[in-house]
């Protein structure tokens, strides 16, 4: 491509509103449309339609009731999470309680899986409703700068191709107004791992067939940082990630029958502490 | 470190300072279900005892110089592909540099998964009747509010003496532990650190036996 001449301001000007309607990859879609929502969604609930780039990250407020459905669009994405509470930030995602009090280190929908995020202040934060993935981590936590280019390099490439998952973290919570006491340990999505009897992290890293979803529940008003960057155990020393689909739409909040609220007296017990916390 | 009461113990049969090289330059006992901070400098070997045997001792490390930098559990285990704390293992910071390293140690693992006890956990785990006890992030807390750090400041810690076992399907529990009275956990400073400390107050698994017990804190340089 040739460069335009952008001699004074009025030629730049209508250059840069020339690239306005420009369509890539991953990019939000603004307003929200998406064609592909369940039967009993409404378009007019859709609150979100963006693909991550490779090594992108995205911030969003998912208001309670709010459903995430994120699609692992060519199989090698990894949905990292930093959750807080919307209104009161330094309520956040408790890894370590999140796997103790559900007695599983194992996300998922199958029978005694960990199918809640917990927050450190006793609340749900985020349910599972829908996983065809089953491949999920919440014991490696972030890739970082020093893992990043030990493993990938440094150079001409740092930075635009070698992203890492703290980096785009730092930069999630910075826009929302925090900084890096708030980056606390992390869930990744998709990519999983398993652990055997001596303690040993094995990781499952795909690449997977494309098209594995997850779909969220947000159980509380929050805020997300999410980061689509290669998986912390990624053995492969080639820097290697695809995009990330993110779909929200409102939705009700869980109603006393609700599987998950039900599934466990943790589980009930950490609903009625989110009920607690909204009746004001 | 000149504002410690030193308690050293010259015994010569003192078994909980067997091994140690270097000058004992802090000597003391951590009360059951207190918290404890300390700076451990670089090159510093900081020795937990157990004194009575299965007693969980919840810690976290910061970065002296800069206490945004502080150890990560995720960091730590994804480094070295393995979720126990063995001997030889390095603590690793939210960076992923070493922060100490766990230099010796007769416990075949510790824990770094079960993260500390909280009112708020203890009330999902085992009901809200349990809403006055005391529990670890109390114990975080007050120790970190006059030093400026705050809730935010906390994260995934380590659990020395703890027992977290996982099985094939994922399920996992704080169960009987696999210390004993006297055993012991080196841990040498790799930078200038501050060492936070919650001698877990505990009674409602057996983290602690059912029962808090004094720990004893030992540096030496």
């Amino acid at each position: 491509m040739t460069q335009p001449t952008l001699a004074d301001p009025i030629a730049a000007k209508e250059h840069a509103r020339s690239l306005g309607s420009t369509v890539v990859e991953s990019m939000p879609i603004l307003p929200p449309r998406a064609d592909d929502l369940p039967d009993t969604v409404s378009q007019d609930d859709l609150i979100w339609e963006e693909t991550i780039a490779a090594g992108g990250y995205a911030i969003r407020r998912i208001n309670r009731g709010g459903r995430l459905r994120l699609i692992d669009l060519q199989g090698d994405a990894c949905a990292s999470f930093q959750i807080f509470n919307a209104e009161m930030p330094t309520e956040r995602l408790n890894i370590a309680d999140t796997a103790k009090v559900q007695w599983n280190g194992y996300f998922g929908v199958g029978e005694g899986k960990a199918r809640m995020f917990l927050s450190d202040m006793g609340r749900v934060l985020m349910s599972i409703l829908e996983d065809t993935a089953g491949t999920h981590d919440g014991f490696c936590g972030a890739s970082n700068e020093a893992l990043s280019s030990a493993k990938y390099g440094v150079g001409e490439k740092k930075g635009r191709y070698f992203l890492n998952t703290r980096d785009r973290f730092l930069l999630g919570v910075g826009k929302h107004g925090l900084s890096r006491k708030d980056v606390h340990p992390c869930i990744n999505l998709f990519k999983g791992v398993i652990i055997e009897e001596d303690g040993a992290i094995t990781p499952q890293i795909g690449p997977f067939e494309a098209g594995r979803e997850v779909i969220l529940r947000a159980e509380m008003d929050l805020m997300l940082v999410i980061a689509n960057c290669p998986h912390v155990m990624d053995p492969r020393t080639e820097w290697t990630s695809t995009p990330l689909r993110a779909t929200a739409w409102r939705g009700p909040t869980a109603p006393q029958d609700d599987p998950v609220r039900n599934s466990t007296p943790e589980a009930y017990r950490a609903f009625l502490n989110v009920d607690d916390y909204y009746r004001r | 470190m000149t504002t410690d009461t030193l308690i050293p113990d010259t015994s010569v049969d003192d078994k909980a300072l067997e091994g140690l090289s270097g000058e004992v330059i802090y000597d003391e006992q951590v009360a059951a279900r207190h918290f404890w901070v300390h700076a451990v400098k670089k090159g510093q070997t900081l020795r937990i005892v157990d004194l009575e045997g299965n007693q969980a001792v919840d810690l976290l490390i910061y970065s002296e110089e800069d206490d945004t930098e502080r150890y990560s559990a995720q960091d730590t285990v994804a480094a070295q592909g393995n979720l126990f704390l063995r001997e030889g293992a390095v603590l690793r910071s939210n960076e992923g540099r070493p922060m100490m390293t766990i230099t010796g140690t007769p416990v075949a693992y510790h824990d770094t998964i079960g993260g500390a006890c909280s009112v708020e956990s203890n009330a999902l785990r085992y009901g809200h009747f349990t809403k006055s006890q005391h529990a670890c992030v109390e114990n975080y807390l007050k120790a970190s509010l006059p030093e400026g750090r705050t809730k935010r400041d906390l994260v995934s810690n380590i659990n020395f003496f703890m027992n977290v076992p996982v099985m094939e399907d994922g399920s996992l529990g704080i169960v009987d532990g696999i210390s004993a009275a006297g055993l012991t956990v080196d841990v040498r400073a790799e930078m200038d650190t501050v060492v936070l400390v919650s001698n877990c107050p505990q009674i409602n698994n057996p983290c602690n036996g059912f029962n808090p017990t004094p720990v004893r804190m030992i540096i030496t340089k």
